[in-house]
C-alpha cells in the first residue's frame, strides 16, 4: 500500500513498512534485522565510508551501503546473502590489516566496536598483508590522547565535533592510503583549538581516542602513609559508576559508590553536590546583584570547563558575561585546603584532593594557574567514571553486591539541588528554587521546574520570580551553546541568566562517562539524576546546614573576602 | 596579503581552491599562518582548510626545494625500473618521498603518468622530462643541478 509518509519494502523477504527517508539500516532494525555498522552512529550524520554495512538492493546490482542507502518502495533488501557476507567480510579484513593487533593492551579491550565485528565475523584470519603505521601519540593535554595508530578513519570524531560541539578540532587530512585524521598540520590537541570535552572519545568505535589515565597518582597517593586523601563525586558519577560497573543504564547507586571508594583506601568520601549547593548560593547572590545593581546580563553559568574554553576561544569579548563562580570541582578543592584542613587540623600540603568526575576537561581545569587558590594545586587528580570503575574492577570490588554507605560529613552534605547540577538544565533549576527564596522571602511552591528539563538543544522559559520575569534559557551540546552566544554578541539575548553545559545532555552525558554513550543512554541517566533529586530530604541549596555552617563558620557571607579569594576565578581570552 | 587574495575569490562558490592556489605562489607552498588565516577569513576551521590543502596534489603544505623531482609510477616505468631510480635518488638526496633535501634543493616526489612511456623509466624536474635513466644518467643530472 503507497501513502507519502511510509514506504512498504521487503527485507530478507519479510514485509515493512517504514518511514519514507529512512535508510535501509533504519528500515532492517523495525524489521527486527541488525545490520553491522562501524562508521554509522546512531546520533550523528556519518558518511558512510567503511562498507561494513553493505547490502544487495534488487538482486544483480552493485552492493549498497545501508547506513547511508534510502529505502524505497517496493525495494527488495538482503542482508545475509553469501555475496554480502564475502564483501562485508572483505571489507572488515582490510581495516583488520591496517589496524595493530594488540588488544590486550588496548584501553577499549571488550569495549570496541572493530573487536566485536571480528567476534561476531568469526574473523580467524586475515587475508591481507597486515601493515600498520607509525604514528606518535599524542598525550600533550591533561584529558584527551590520541593514538593515531588505532585509527580506522571512521570520521565519527569528526562528526561528534562539528554536530555536537560546533568546534572541528579534527579533520581527515592527505588522501588516498596516506589519509590521517587529526588537528590542523596534525598539532597535538593542546596547540589547537579544543576544549578537552571528550565527546570525541564517545563518538570513537575503537580506542584511538580516550582519557589520560591517572590512576597511577591515586594509588600513589593512598598507599603513602602521610597523604590524608579526600575524595568528591560529582553528581553524574552516581548514575555513570553503576552503569560502568554492569548495573545497566540509568542505575543510580549513591550508597554503592561511596562504599566502593572506601574499599579502595581513601580517608573521607566527600560530595562535589556539596559544593554545588554552594555554588547556588554564590551564584544566586551574584545573579541577584547584577540585576539590581545592573551588572552584564545576561549571566551565564561557569561550572562547565569545556564551556569556560570554548567561550575562551570563541568569544573572548563576552568573557564578562560568565559568572565569576568557579566550577563545584573546584570550590570542593580550594576549601578542602582550607575550611577542612583549618576544622580537621590536617596540614593542607598532606591533604590529597580526587575528583570522580564525568568530564575530561576537569583534569585540564585542575590544572589552570588559576586553580590554585589554596596555596596548592586545589584539586590534585581528577579520575573520570571509567577510570574509577577500572579501579574498582581490578581490585575485584563486586559493586552490585555493595552495602550503600553515608558520605562523610560536612563536605559530603547534599540536597536535590545539587544533584541535578549533573543534567542539562539543573544548575537553572536549582538556582531558581534558591533565588526564589533570596528575593521574595517566600519558598517556592513548586520545585518540579519541568521548562528546565529535557534534551531539546536550547531551552527557553519566562519564570516569575516576586514581580521580576526572570527570563531564562539553556543550552546544552557547544554546537547549541553557539546559538545562544551569537545571539548574545549580536545583543538579541534580553535574557537574565543563561545555562550551559559542554556535553550534550549535561554532564551525565560528559566525556569520561561510560562507553557508550548516547542520546538514548543520557535520557536515561538524566531520569536517573531526577530519581536522586526526589529522594533527597532537602531539595534547596539554601536549606543545606553544612553550607550555612560554612558561611558562620568561616566564609562569612556569600560573595564576601573570602568566597571571592577562593571560590571565584577569572577567564582569559585565548587564541582562535 | 591573504585578506585580499580572500577578497578576490570570495563571491565564488568553492573559493577555496583558487584562494589556496594564488597564496601558494608566493612561497611555492602553504605555511600554517597563512592556512590559519584563511580558515579565519572564510569562517571555516583550520582543520578543514588544513584537509583540503593536503587533499589536491597541486598543493604542498611544506617548503619545496628549487628542484622538483618528480618519478614517474605509472606501469611502463615501473616494469622498466622506477623502484630502482628512486632508491637511487632516496639514498643520494637522504630524503624520502615528500622530503626535501636540507640544503633546500630538491623535493622528491611521485607523479602518474609523464606520458613518455617510450623512454621509460622517466623522470621530470621542475618542467623538463629526462628518460632510459639509469645510474650514471642521474648523477650527471643531479651535479648539473648542483652547478657542479
Ligand atoms: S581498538 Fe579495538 S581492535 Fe583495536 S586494539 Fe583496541 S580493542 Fe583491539
Ligand atoms: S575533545 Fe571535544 S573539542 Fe576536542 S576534539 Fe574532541 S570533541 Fe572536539
Ligand atoms: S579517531 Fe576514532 S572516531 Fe576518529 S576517525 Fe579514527 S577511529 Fe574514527
Ligand atoms: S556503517 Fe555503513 S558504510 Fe560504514
Amino acid at each position: 500500500m503507497e501513502n507519502n509518509n511510509k514506504v512498504t519494502l521487503k527485507i530478507n523477504g519479510i514485509q515493512v513498512t517504514v518511514p519514507a527517508g529512512s535508510t535501509i539500516l533504519e528500515a532492517a532494525k523495525i524489521a527486527g534485522i541488525n545490520i553491522p555498522t562501524l562508521c554509522h552512529h546512531p546520533d550523528l550524520e556519518t558518511s558512510g565510508v567503511c562498507r561494513v554495512c553493505v547490502v544487495e538492493v534488487n538482486k544483480g546490482r552493485p552492493l549498497q551501503a545501508a547506513c547511508v542507502y534510502k529505502v524505497a518502495e517496493d525495494m527488495e533488501v538482503e542482508t545475509a546473502t553469501p555475496v554480502v557476507r564475502e564483501a562485508r567480510r572483505l571489507n572488515l579484513e582490510l581495516i583488520l590489516s591496517r589496524h595493530p593487533q594488540d588488544c590486550l593492551s588496548c584501553v577499549r579491550n571488550q569495549k570496541c566496536e572493530l573487536q566485536d565485528l571480528a567476534e561476531s565475523f568469526h574473523i580467524e584470519e586475515i587475508s591481507f598483508p597486515i601493515k600498520g603505521k607509525a604514528y606518535e601519540k599524542d598525550d600533550s593535554n591533561p584529558s584527551v590522547v590520541r593514538d593515531q595508530e588505532k585509527c580506522i578513519l571512521c570520521r565519527r570524531c569528526i562528526e561528534a565535533c562539528i554536530q555536537l560541539q560546533g568546534v572541528e578540532a579534527l579533520g581527515v587530512a592527505n588522501r588516498g592510503a596516506d589519509s590521517t585524521v587529526g588537528p590542523f598540520f596534525n598539532k597535538p590537541l593542546q596547540d589547537v583549538v579544543c576544549t578537552f570535552c571528550g565527546q570525541c572519545i564517545h563518538a570513537c568505535p575503537v580506542g584511538a581516542i580516550y582519557e589520560k589515565d591517572d590512576t597511577a597518582r591515586f594509588w600513589e597517593a593512598v598507599a603513602a602513609p602521610n597523604k590524608h586523601v579526600v575524595v568528591q563525586t560529582a553528581p553524574a558519577i552516581r548514575v555513570g559508576l553503576a552503569e560502568e560497573m554492569g548495573m545497566g543504564v540509568g542505575s543510580l547507586a549513591t550508597g554503592k559508590m561511596v562504599t566502593a571508594l572506601r574499599r579502595l583506601g581513601v580517608d573521607r568520601v566527600f560530595d562535589t553536590d556539596f559544593t554545588a549547593d554552594l555554588t547556588i548560593i554564590e551564584e544566586g547572590s551574584e545573579l541577584v546583584e547584577r540585576v539590581t545593581g545592573g551588572g552584564t546580563l545576561p549571566m551565564i553559568t561557569s561550572c562547565s570547563p569545556g564551556w569556560i574554553k570554548f567561550c575562551e576561544h570563541y568569544y573572548p569579548d563576552l568573557l564578562d558575561h560568565l559568572s565569576t563562580c568557579k566550577s563545584p570541582q573546584q570550590m570542593f578543592g580550594a576549601l578542602a585546603k582550607t575550611y577542612y584542613a583549618e576544622k580537621s587540623g590536617i596540614n593542607p600540603k598532606d591533604i590529597f584532593v580526587v575528583s570522580i568526575m564525568p568530564c575530561t576537561a576537569k583534569k585540564f581545569e585542575a590544572t589552570r594557574p588559576e586553580m590554585h587558590d589554596s596555596g596548592h594545586q586545589d584539586v590534585d587528580v581528577v579520575l573520570t567514571t571509567r577510570e574509577l570503575g577500572r579501579m574498582l574492577r581490578e581490585v575485584g570490588v563486586q559493586f552490585a553486591e555493595l552495602p550503600e554507605e553515608e558520605f562523610d560529613k560536612p563536605l559530603g552534605i547534599s540536597t536535590g539541588a545539587g544533584a541535578i547540577f549533573g543534567a542539562t538544565g539543573g544548575v537553572m533549576e536549582a538556582a531558581l528554587r534558591t533565588a526564589y527564596v533570596l528575593v521574595t522571602g517566600q519558598e517556592l511552591e513548586e520545585i518540579n521546574l519541568y521548562d528546565c528539563r529535557g534534551l531539546t538543544g536550547v531551552k527557553e522559559a519566562v519564570v516569575p520570580v516576586g514581580d521580576l520575569e526572570v527570563k531564562i534559557a539553556i543550552a546544552h551540546g557547544l554546537a547549541n551553546a553557539r546559538k545562544l552566544m551569537d545571539m548574545v554578541r549580536k545583543g538579541e539575548a534580553d535574557y537574565h541568566f543563561i545555562e550551559i553545559m559542554a556535553c550534550p545532555g549535561g554532564c551525565i552525558g560528559g566525556g569520561g562517562q561510560p562507553v557508550p554513550t548516547t542520546m538514548a543512554s543520557r535520557d536515561k541517566r538524566i531520569a536517573a539524576i531526577y530519581r536522586e533529586d526526589e529522594r533527597m530530604v532537602l531539595r534547596k541549596s539554601h536549606e543545606n546546614e553544612a553550607v550555612k555552617a560554612l558561611y558562620d563558620e568561616f566564609l562569612g557571607k556569600p560573595l564576601g573576602e573570602k568566597s571571592h579569594h577562593l571560590l571565584h576565578t577569572k577567564y582569559i581570552p585565548r587564541e582562535l | 596579503m591573504v585578506t585580499k587574495v580572500v577578497e578576490k575569490f570570495r563571491t565564488m562558490k568553492t573559493p577555496l581552491l583558487s584562494i589556496l592556489k594564488e597564496l601558494q605562489k608566493d612561497q611555492g607552498y602553504l605555511t600554517e599562518e597563512v592556512l590559519k588565516e584563511v580558515a579565519k577569513e572564510l569562517g571555516l576551521s583550520p582543520a578543514r582548510v588544513y584537509g583540503v590543502a593536503t587533499f589536491y596534489s597541486l598543493f604542498s603544505v611544506t617548503p619545496k626545494g628549487k628542484y622538483i623531482i618528480r618519478v614517474c609510477e605509472s606501469a611502463p616505468c615501473y616494469i622498466n625500473g622506477t623502484m630502482n631510480i628512486l632508491e637511487m635518488l632516496q639514498d643520494e638526496l637522504k630524503v624520502d618521498v615528500g622530503e626535501t633535501t636540507l640544503d633546500g634543493l630538491f623535493t622528491l616526489e611521485l607523479t602518474s603518468c609523464l606520458g613518455v612511456c617510450g623512454v621509460a623509466p622517466a623522470i621530470m624536474v621542475n618542467e623538463e622530462v629526462y628518460g632510459n635513466l639509469d645510474r650514471e644518467k642521474l648523477s650527471h643530472l643531479l651535479s648539473r643541478c648542483r652547478g657542479m
